[in-house]
């Protein structure tokens, strides 16, 4: 009979991975709590750096679960238990699954702004976060900010709820300053007269085509990049924003008022992340999300036997690195499935 | 004429201590101004001396404010310093009952077993000899726990006890070692002629059994000498000074001696009155909750009083005011950090050239928001729309940005430039001619009101709020939710405002009880007043203090200063709100009223 494994977490990750296991032969269960699958994917419109419609990606990721995994929707997982070296995952409506490898892909949430109070989110009325706009982007109505008006200026604030001590978050998200590049673009193509400014602390385009991205958004659409962090942002009587920023290239303070403010919010581990971690006893890094047994050599595997992890739920990626993540993953589990002896080689040269 | 050789370590011991007190007594009187000189002249002559006694009485002797907080550590001092004055004082009147005279030298009272050898011929004889050995168990038993202390402080129901320097070791086994020699040189006294009591008279026959009486009283009387005078000649360099600091420090008080911001004679004889009885550093949460144990104010203190101030230990304290308020000496440790900080950082480095010269516009009530509810701006807007719906007139002083208050700078102690802001500020809210400043940061508000002397009525908004509540201005719809609230240093220990915020949130919601609250509560880890690389123990400190507010699951927790908004926010799962924000959610608007408001405020700001 075939060896079960149960996958916890129907986006990206636990899509890939469930079909990998799958072909391999496996006796897959994906669980996902929410009533389709897709995770933060079903959200975005157009993805960087191909600018391809998300939607494509998703199609592609359901073809591989259409058929040979055993997809719950609506899971809410209340138990795991371990019986010796299986695990017996329960429901809340008494349904029970066993499996001989957990594969856990319960991904981000991205930060609550609200914890960053002196920007102004969900205190002033024009002032959104970049999952918000891609929301506006996905519903394809005209581009109007939250009090009617088409912006004249937007500014975009990069690293809010990353590499910000004071919000407990030291960690780079990675995915956002290409996204605020991208969404720049997408607005400027919406809407060719407006002003955009966005404000990093530095430029994170490491991958392959980012940089030719970042040209285009200067060249092309003569975006604004000024380096320098928000300090504060307050509302004008005519409810637009005002930002506060020290220009630290150009080494003086400036005051800017814009008609829509565009967070580019971070990863944090999501609230399945935290839960299931506490539930289950798996181990959690400095930064929150799950840690891995070594950051080189054992980035799939967690510190309990037979459980793996794959995608965003350990840090943050992108598309492609939760893609390939989760082959890997894949192949780790049915490796342990198999019996070989993963963990040899990093115990001779790294414990 | 009664006189043995051993007398002579006491007696040179007490000689030398009396004279080294008195001199370090007059330097710091010496070193007073002489308003201050001459206040402390007036005070001895006048009725206060005799609340001076009165507290000696109840705290350098029966130390009943230990008690309150560690009644076995209260104990332990008390039986240590009221045990051994009670045999003073009882074995002086013995002896001078007994020799008929006022004139007998120091150590006759104290070695007076040694030199009377037939029973006491005084009125009450049976009487005292009962007392003196009572006093004498007393002490024993101080002497017992503080052994136990020192090899396991839960004993006393303490994580961690003060540590000792090597002199400060001898110094303690003198005083130890004082009344196990005592009790044997009048027991063995008590073996040979029958003076004894109900201790030392049968632990003489005991000992007279089977020991060779004579020459080892001898021996014990000499030791017994060294031992009190070893004591008495390390007293003023070892902790020990603390004893007759303290009285200082209590006349000091009681005759208004003045406190002034640097390290003055006042701090001077704190710093000389700390006993080092461990208090603050249980209280500290840089120790209980972040594992720093060098900066307790037990520590930095001693550094102090030795001369050796390192400036890791100065600067990393959260000035939260926890140890002051449980220090049984009532010790300003929070000024007198600050005093330390002065020292290095008390420079003229900035420029405020740029500052506004506003022309302020005249109003009764002015709004200061204060830079940390800029940065928290669901505060300000709370208070803007309270204030606007009350129908009250006022201004928004910072409308446009705050000129900072100057207590970041205080607390750095940077007194210099942070005197340049205040004064900014000051001529901005004399011309105004407001009767009433009201603040929403605690940090503005205890600047304001101790070192602006403004003398006019400087209030939180907490307290602005319950009046105008009071007065009918608005009023509350309680919403029934569980609050949690979390008292902020500044406003609470720093202000004394605890119940306003607490009426005022009854009336928004059902406040919950909390273990650590009102003078116990927990600074929230973000104090502005820590400038040393200390972003994780903050953290540590903060994850605590949530942990804490969210123990009986409330629905919210709030608090009264954006800054603990600001540090408690970031760990906490459930909402964490400023009290005012609570009250405008709450309110029971008119609606007709608030737009009114609203015109009348969009039109005075334009103006400003
Ligand atoms: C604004 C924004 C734009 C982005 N745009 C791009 C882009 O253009 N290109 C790109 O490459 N990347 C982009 N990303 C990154 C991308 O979203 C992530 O790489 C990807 O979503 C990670 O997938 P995942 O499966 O690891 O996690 P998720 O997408 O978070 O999926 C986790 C899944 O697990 C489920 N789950 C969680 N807990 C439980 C539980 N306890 N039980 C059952 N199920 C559970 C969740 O419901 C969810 O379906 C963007 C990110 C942001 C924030
Ligand atoms: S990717 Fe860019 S915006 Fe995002 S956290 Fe890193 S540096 Fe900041
Ligand atoms: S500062 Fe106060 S509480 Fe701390 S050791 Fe000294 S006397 Fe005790
Ligand atoms: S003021 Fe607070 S942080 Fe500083 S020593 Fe006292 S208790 Fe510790």
């Amino acid at each position: 009979m075939a060896k079960k494994v149960v996958v916890i977490g129907g986006g990206i990750a636990g899509m890939e991975s469930s079909a990998y296991l799958a072909e391999m032969g496996y006796d897959v269960t994906l669980l996902e709590k929410e009533d389709c699958l897709g995770g933060h994917l079903r959200n975005w419109e157009r993805l960087f750096p191909t600018m391809r419609l998300g939607q494509e990606v998703l199609d592609f990721l359901k073809l591989g679960v259409d058929t040979k995994v055993n997809v719950i929707r609506n899971a809410n997982i209340t138990k795991v238990n371990r019986i010796e070296k299986r695990f017996q995952v329960e429901l809340d409506r008494g349904a029970s699954f066993n499996a001989d490898a957990l594969l856990i892909t319960t991904g981000y949430d991205t930060f609550d702004a609200t914890k960053k109070e002196e920007y102004g989110y969900g205190i002033y009325d024009n002032v959104i976060t970049s999952a918000e706009l891609e929301k506006m982007f996905m519903e394809g109505k005209n581009i109007i900010t939250p009090t009617g008006k088409v912006p004249k200026k937007i500014g975009i604030i990069h690293c809010v709820g990353s590499r910000d001590e004071k919000v407990g978050n030291v960690y780079c998200s990675k995915v956002c300053c290409v996204t605020a590049v991208k969404q720049a673009i997408e607005l400027k193509e919406k809407l060719p007269e407006v002003e955009i400014y966005c404000f990093y602390m530095d430029l994170r385009m490491y991958g392959m085509h980012f940089e030719a991205l970042y040209k285009e958004a200067q060249e092309k659409h003569a975006i604004n990049f000024i380096r320098g962090r928000l300090s504060e942002a307050s509302e004008n009587m005519d409810q637009t924003v005002m930002i506060k920023v020290e220009d630290t290239l150009a080494g003086k303070p400036l005051k800017l008022s814009v008609d829509l403010l565009v967070l580019m919010v971070g990863f944090v581990p999501s609230k399945g992340t935290k839960e299931i971690g506490k539930m289950m006893g798996l181990e959690f890094g400095t930064n929150g999300f799950y840690k891995t047994k070594d950051q080189h050599t054992m980035t799939n595997v967690s510190n309990i036997q037979g459980v793996f992890f794959a995608g965003s739920c350990t840090a943050p990626k992108t598309i492609t690195n939760t893609i390939t993540d989760a082959r890997a993953a894949a192949t780790t589990v049915a490796s342990y499935l198999e019996s070989y002896d993963l963990e040899i080689r990093t115990k001779a040269f790294f414990q | 004429m009664n006189f043995a050789w051993f007398v002579l370590p006491f007696s040179l011991g007490l000689f030398l201590l009396f004279i080294l007190v008195i001199f370090k007594i007059s330097f710091w009187v010496r070193q007073l101004p002489l308003r201050d000189r001459l206040l402390l002249n007036r005070g001895i002559f006048s009725f206060k001396i005799f609340k001076v006694i009165k507290e000696v009485i109840m705290e350098s002797l029966l130390h009943r404010r230990i008690f309150k907080i560690n009644p076995v550590l209260g104990f332990m001092h008390m039986s240590f310093a009221f045990g051994w004055f009670m045999l003073i004082l009882v074995g002086n009147m013995e002896s001078r009952l007994y020799a008929g005279t006022e004139l007998n030298l120091p150590y006759y009272a104290i070695f007076f077993k040694y030199f009377v050898h037939q029973p006491l011929t005084i009125p009450f004889a049976e009487g005292f000899t009962f007392i003196m050995d009572f006093f004498l168990v007393l002490v024993l038993s101080g002497l017992l726990i503080a052994l136990s202390k020192r090899i396991y402080s839960r004993v006393v129901g303490m994580k961690r006890t003060t540590k000792l320097k090597p002199f400060d070791v001898f110094a303690m086994l003198s005083l130890w070692f004082i009344f196990p020699f005592r009790l044997l040189a009048e027991s063995m006294a008590a073996g040979m002629y029958h003076t004894g009591g109900f201790l030392t008279q049968p632990l003489g026959n005991f000992f007279a059994g089977f020991l060779p009486l004579g020459p080892l009283s001898y021996a014990m009387w000499w030791a017994y000498s060294i031992a009190l005078g070893v004591f008495f000649v390390s007293l003023p360099y070892s902790r020990y000074m603390h004893i007759p600091t303290e009285i200082v420090l209590i006349a000091f008080r009681h005759f208004g001696i003045r406190r002034t911001k640097e390290y003055d004679m006042f701090k001077d004889v704190e710093v000389f009155s700390c006993s080092r009885c461990g208090i603050c550093i249980d209280k500290c949460q840089l120790n209980t909750m972040a594992q720093v144990n060098t900066i307790q104010s037990a520590y930095f203190i001693k550094s102090i009083r030795k001369k050796n101030q390192q400036e890791a230990v100065v600067q990393n304290c959260l000035v939260c005011g926890r140890c002051q308020e449980f220090c049984p000496v009532g010790i300003k440790t929070d000024d007198l950090r600050l005093s330390q900080r002065m020292i290095f950082e008390n420079r003229e480095i900035a420029d405020f050239h740029y500052l506004p010269q506003d022309v302020p516009v005249k109003t009764d009530i002015l709004y200061f928001a204060g830079c940390m509810t800029h940065l928290t701006p669901s505060i300000k807007k709370a208070m803007l729309n309270i204030l606007n719906s009350s129908g009250i007139s006022y201004r928004f002083m910072d409308e446009d940005g705050s000129i900072c208050c100057g207590r970041p700078l205080m607390l750095s102690g940077n007194n210099k430039d942070a005197l340049k802001l205040m004064q900014t500020n000051k001529d901005i809210i004399r011309s105004s001619e407001a009767h009433t400043l009201v603040t929403s940061c605690p940090i503005c508000l205890r600047v304001f009101r101790e070192d602006y002397n403004l003398n006019i009525n400087v209030v939180h908004h907490t307290q602005f709020i319950e009046s105008m509540i009071a007065e009918g201005k608005i009023s509350l719809e309680n919403s029934g939710a569980k609050i949690s609230y979390h008292d902020p240093c500044e406003l609470g220990r720093g202000l004394g405002i605890y119940d306003e915020p607490r009426n005022v949130l009854s009336q928004t919601g059902v406040l919950l009880k909390n273990s650590l609250e009102r003078k116990s509560s927990l600074c929230c880890g973000g104090s502005i007043a820590n400038n040393q690389n200390y972003n994780l123990n903050k953290d540590k400190i903060s994850q605590q203090v949530v942990a804490h507010l969210s123990a009986k699951e409330p629905d919210m927790i709030a608090t009264a200063c954006p800054l603990c908004k600001k540090s408690l926010v970031k760990y906490a799962d459930i909402r964490v709100a400023d009290i005012a924000e609570l009250v405008s959610e709450q309110m029971v608007s008119n609606k007709a009223d608030a737009s009114r408001a609203e015109k009348k405020f969009n039109v005075e700001s334009v103006e400003a």
